[in-house]
């Protein structure tokens, strides 16, 4: 009995969204692969056969060891680094840098650059113009540059490479939320809250903003994939995250230098999980873009 | 138009001292230089001595201000570790950078034009989707995870190209290139394909889209209807109108590569003003990484500006939106 009063139901918003997004296998894919790789960063240090940043779990005369071969205490599946730790281990402690940057940054530049885009499309005039000339302005350098710049100002560390990934990322969201927002504006529920004279503030955050936050979403989406990857690039070059915390672009830069002497394990097995990480979320969304996407909904 | 010429100038000009002030004041407080540079176990005076010939002894306002009437001079400053010209270590290094950056750009308009225009022309068939999909992730893969795959599997696996260095150079008026000698092309090869891999992709992007935009006008359906073969067809019209495009962008993605040949170069180890970069943010050597980025965020400022009054000849919206 009950199977006939959910059919009579009003299929909810919410339901709607999972089932257009299902509708994509490989969208599907993408998002189970994302959480089992966000599963396995947070509970690192419970699922690793070792922890491989304690000295005393680390057997040095494991060093660079192929992958599937046994040392004193356990099998290294993916090999050893040159210090004798498991790669296994350590990819999943590098993804746990990797993704908690990539989803630091990306909530720091949601915000700052949401708040800035909403501002500017609220109140409009100077204020705008100055925001988004600013916004312009950054977008017309490279965000390798800008990164280089301020990572070479600021030096190295975990909290520099957020600020400079934010400062990458804000305009992207102030860029999108403006546009959104300058439509949503124009709308009656708008004026309706301006003629109950509830504050600018109540107004923007509370009225307006939730209505501007889809294509946000998207452009989230994908800018934490690019944050991972920029951060895991500046990393790489060695002006990233310092040895202490390593990411994967980290991991990589060591296995580097014994590429060329036919160990490739070391910075292939790290360069996999990246790969994954970053294609993972891509695919999730692409297909978040299409649903989410106002002109595609009936 | 002289009045939007001058408002976008003086822009420049603000930007460019914003930039400078970043760039100096940051790149101060990375770190004491003289820990590097003097011997640990030379006392006080020598000390003091080399941090006051360095000018490192002075207020960072006053080494600022001397920083920028130099600059403005064309003198940056002496590298503290090679103790020459900031400025012509990185005249020395451009060359190879250069090279690098033309030859990706080259890469992009042979591989990426034809490639997008097949993918443009069969659609729906498997090696269009391939195409595109590849184009996907020319997008999303970093420049330099690529890179290592390259030499995994054409210089470690299969031993066909080298990983490193630039190979034998051959001076041509008075400045080296890799491109003439057998040597230097093997050595080049790899670099400029990954350098060019994010612009192929950006390339078959725009081939694609013009081609199924051109394959529409009357012009095409005038030349099939004279009679003309497929191969003419796609080979000069639609090929040629979709080139205008393409190289537009190229043009003003040249200062891009230059940036991102950064990674490239720490990749392949090729000694072009990328890698000179990241050495000397290693070695904190302060007057060649200040130098590098004024160059570089000068040369961006430059090619914003021409390509702003360009646009602004070429559609006069542009200034008058800007007026108001």
């Amino acid at each position: 009995m009950t199977t006939v009063t959910v059919q009579g139901k009003e299929v909810s918003p919410l339901r709607r969204f999972i089932s257009n997004f299902a509708e994509r296998k490989l969208a599907v894919v993408g998002l189970v692969v994302f959480v089992l790789l966000i599963l396995a960063a947070v509970f690192a240090p419970w699922i690793t056969p070792q922890n491989p940043y304690d000295l005393t779990q680390i057997d040095f005369m494991d060093g660079r060891l192929a992958p599937g071969s046994s040392g004193a205490t356990l099998t290294y599946w993916l090999g050893t680094d040159d210090q004798g730790r498991d790669l296994l281990s350590g990819i999943f402690y590098g993804l746990r840098t990797s993704l908690s940057v990539g989803a630091i940054s990306t909530i720091i530049a949601l915000f700052f650059g949401g708040s800035l885009g909403l501002i500017g499309a609220y109140f409009g005039g100077r204020i705008d113009t100055i925001i988004m000339r600013i916004a312009d302005l950054q977008l017309s350098f490279p965000g390798i540059l800008i990164a280089l710049i301020l990572v070479s100002a600021l030096g190295q560390g975990v909290d520099k490479i957020i600020i400079a990934l934010v400062a990458v990322q804000w305009a992207y969201y102030a860029r999108t939320i403006r546009s959104t927002a300058l439509v949503e504006r124009r709308k009656e529920y708008m004026e309706a809250a301006t003629c109950l004279a509830i504050s600018h503030k109540r107004i923007m955050f509370k009225h307006l903003m939730p209505n501007c936050i889809p294509p946000l979403i998207v452009v989230g989406t994908v800018q934490v994939a690019h944050a991972i990857s920029l951060e895991a690039t500046l990393s790489f070059l060695g002006i990233g995250v310092p040895i202490t915390e390593p990411s994967l672009g980290l991991l990589i830069k060591n296995g580097f230098d014994y590429m060329l002497s036919g160990d490739y394990w070391v910075s292939f097995y790290p360069g996999v999980a990246l790969l994954i990480t970053i294609v993972s979320i891509n695919l999730v969304g692409d297909q978040l873009r299409d649903v989410l996407n106002p002109r595609l909904q009936k | 138009m002289l009045a939007f010429t001058i408002r976008r100038l003086s822009q420049s000009v603000v930007v460019l001292f914003v930039m400078s002030v970043i760039v100096f004041a940051g790149v101060f407080a990375i770190g004491n230089p003289v820990d590097i540079l003097i011997n640990p176990e030379a006392d006080i005076a020598e000390q003091e001595e080399t941090m006051r010939r360095l000018g490192l002894d002075k207020p960072i306002w006053v080494q600022y201000g001397a920083f920028m009437s130099n600059a403005l001079q064309g003198d940056l400053g002496n590298s503290f570790v090679h103790n020459v010209p900031a400025l012509e270590i990185i005249a020395t290094r451009l060359p190879a950078t250069l090279e690098l950056a033309f030859l990706a750009v080259g890469f992009a308009i042979i591989l990426g034009v034809p490639l997008g225009m097949v993918a443009g022309l069969k659609e729906d068939s498997w090696i269009g989707k391939t195409i595109m999909t590849g184009s996907i992730l020319g997008f999303s893969l970093p420049t330099f995870w690529v890179g290592l795959i390259f030499i995994m599997l054409f210089s470690v696996s299969l031993g066909w190209l080298p990983a490193s260095g630039r190979g034998e150079t051959v001076d041509v008026l008075g400045v080296p290139v890799s491109f003439l000698t057998w040597d230097g092309l093997s050595h080049l090869l790899l670099p400029a394909l990954n350098l060019a891999l994010f612009k192929i992709s950006l390339v078959i992007r725009l081939a694609r889209s013009g081609t199924k935009e051109v394959l529409l006008q009357d012009y095409i359906k005038f030349a099939r209807a004279k009679g003309l073969s497929n191969y003419r067809i796609i080979g000069v019209h639609v090929l040629k109108n979709i080139l205008i495009p393409v190289i537009t962008v190229l043009g003003l993605e040249l200062g891009n590569v230059i940036a991102f040949a950064v990674v490239t170069e720490t990749v392949f180890a090729w000694p072009g003003i990328g890698k000179l970069l990241i050495d000397s943010i290693a070695n904190l050597d302060r007057p060649v990484v200040v130098a590098y980025l004024l160059m570089t965020v000068t040369m961006f400022i430059l090619i914003n500006f021409v390509v702003d009054i360009l646009y602004s000849i070429l559609d006069p919206r542009v200034r008058l939106g800007g007026a108001n």
